[in-house]
C-alpha cells in the first residue's frame, strides 16, 4: 500500500482514532515527569539562580513552536503539490497549538528576561523573529476564517506558510546568523563542550519528548474534528439543495 | 517538599503558572470543540438516514 492511501480521510480516521488517548496518557506523563524532576529535583544555576527551572518550558515551548511550524510547511507542500485534504486540514489544525507554543515561549522568555538582562523584551534577532512568528501565526489562522471556500483558503494558507517559514528558520538561528542581541546560542548542541550540565539536560529532554508527544495527540485530534467539519459542512449543504429542490419543485 | 526559589521564586511560579494555563486552556478547547462537531455530525447523518429511509 502507498504511504500517500494512509491520507485518505477515512483511513485517517480508522488509524488515528486509537494513537490519540495513547498519545495524550503518554504526554501527560512524560509532561509531568519532566515539570516534576525539573521544579523539584534539580539545583540552582550559580549564574541564574532558580529562573533555571524556566528553561524546562520555554525550550521545550520554542523549539515547538519552530517545528509546528516547519510541519505546517511540509503539509502545505503536500497539498499544494499533490492535493491531499487531509494535509491540509492537519496545517490548518496545527496553527492553533504553534500560536499557544509561541506565546509560552514569549512569556516565559520575557518572565526570565527580566531578572536576567533587567528587560522583559529587547528587539533582539531571536526575540524579534519569534515575535513576527507568532503575527504569521495569527494570520495565518485570520486568513484560514476569512476565507468561505476550503480549497482557495488551503491554497491561500499554504502560500503564507512557505512565506513565514523564513522567520520560522529565521527564529532557529538568528542567534547564529547576528553575533548581537542578548539572547544565548542553543541551550542543546551536539557539540559536548556547549552542551548544558545533564543534571538539567536529562529533565530537559523528558519536557521536550512530553511537548512533542502532546502535539502529536493534539494534532491528530484536531484533524480528525476538521475532516468530521468538512464532512458535516457537506451534509448541511446538501440538506439545503435538497430543501431548494423540494420548494422548486 | 517546595523548593527554596530564593528572591525569583514570583518569576519562576508565574512562568509555570501561565504555561500550565495555557496548555489546559488548549487542551480543553480542542476537547470540547471535537466533542461538539462529533455530535454536530452524527446529529446530521442521523438526520440524513430518516430523510432517505
Amino acid at each position: 500500500m502507498s504511504i500517500w492511501e494512509y491520507a485518505n480521510p477515512r483511513r485517517f480516521m480508522g488509524w488515528s482514532a486509537p494513537l490519540v488517548p495513547l498519545f495524550s496518557a503518554l504526554a501527560a506523563l512524560l509532561i509531568a515527569l519532566g515539570l516534576v524532576w525539573g521544579f523539584f529535583f534539580t539545583p540552582e544555576d550559580y549564574r541564574m539562580g532558580s529562573t533555571v527551572k524556566i528553561i524546562y518550558i520555554h525550550v521545550p515551548s520554542a523549539m515547538m513552536a519552530i517545528n509546528i511550524w516547519v510541519m505546517m510547511l511540509v503539509a502545505s507542500l503536500i497539498w499544494l503539490v499533490r492535493r491531499h485534504h487531509v494535509s491540509a486540514l492537519a496545517a490548518k489544525a496545527a496553527a492553533p497549538i504553534g500560536v499557544v507554543m509561541t506565546l509560552i515561549a514569549l512569556i516565559t522568555g520575557a518572565i526570565w528576561g527580566q531578572p536576567m538582562w533587567g528587560t522583559w523584551w529587547a528587539w533582539d534577532p531571536r526575540l524579534t523573529s519569534f515575535l513576527i512568528l507568532f503575527l504569521f501565526y495569527l494570520g495565518y489562522m485570520a486568513l484560514w476564517a476569512a476565507i468561505e471556500d476550503p480549497d482557495t483558503a488551503a491554497d491561500l494558507t499554504g502560500m503564507l506558510c512557505l512565506v513565514g517559514s523564513v522567520f520560522a528558520v529565521l527564529s532557529r538561528y538568528a542567534v547564529n546568523f547576528w553575533n548581537q542581541g542578548l539572547h544565548q546560542g542553543a541551550t542543546l548542541s551536539l557539540d559536548a563542550e556547549e552542551n548544558i550540565s545533564d543534571v538539567f539536560w536529562l529533565p530537559l529532554l523528558v519536557c521536550m519528548a512530553g511537548f512533542g508527544v502532546l502535539f502529536a495527540a493534539l494534532v491528530l485530534l484536531r484533524t480528525r474534528t476538521e475532516i468530521r467539519l468538512r464532512r458535516l459542512h457537506v451534509l448541511e449543504a446538501r440538506d439545503r439543495t435538497g430543501r431548494k429542490g423540494s420548494g422548486e419543485g | 517538599m517546595m523548593p527554596d526559589l530564593g528572591k525569583y521564586g514570583a518569576e519562576v511560579l508565574s512562568a509555570y503558572g501561565a504555561t500550565i494555563a495555557l496548555l489546559a486552556v488548549l487542551v480543553w478547547a480542542s476537547w470540547v470543540r471535537a466533542r461538539r462537531v462529533r455530535a454536530a455530525l452524527e446529529e446530521a447523518e442521523a438526520r440524513r438516514k430518516d430523510a432517505e429511509g
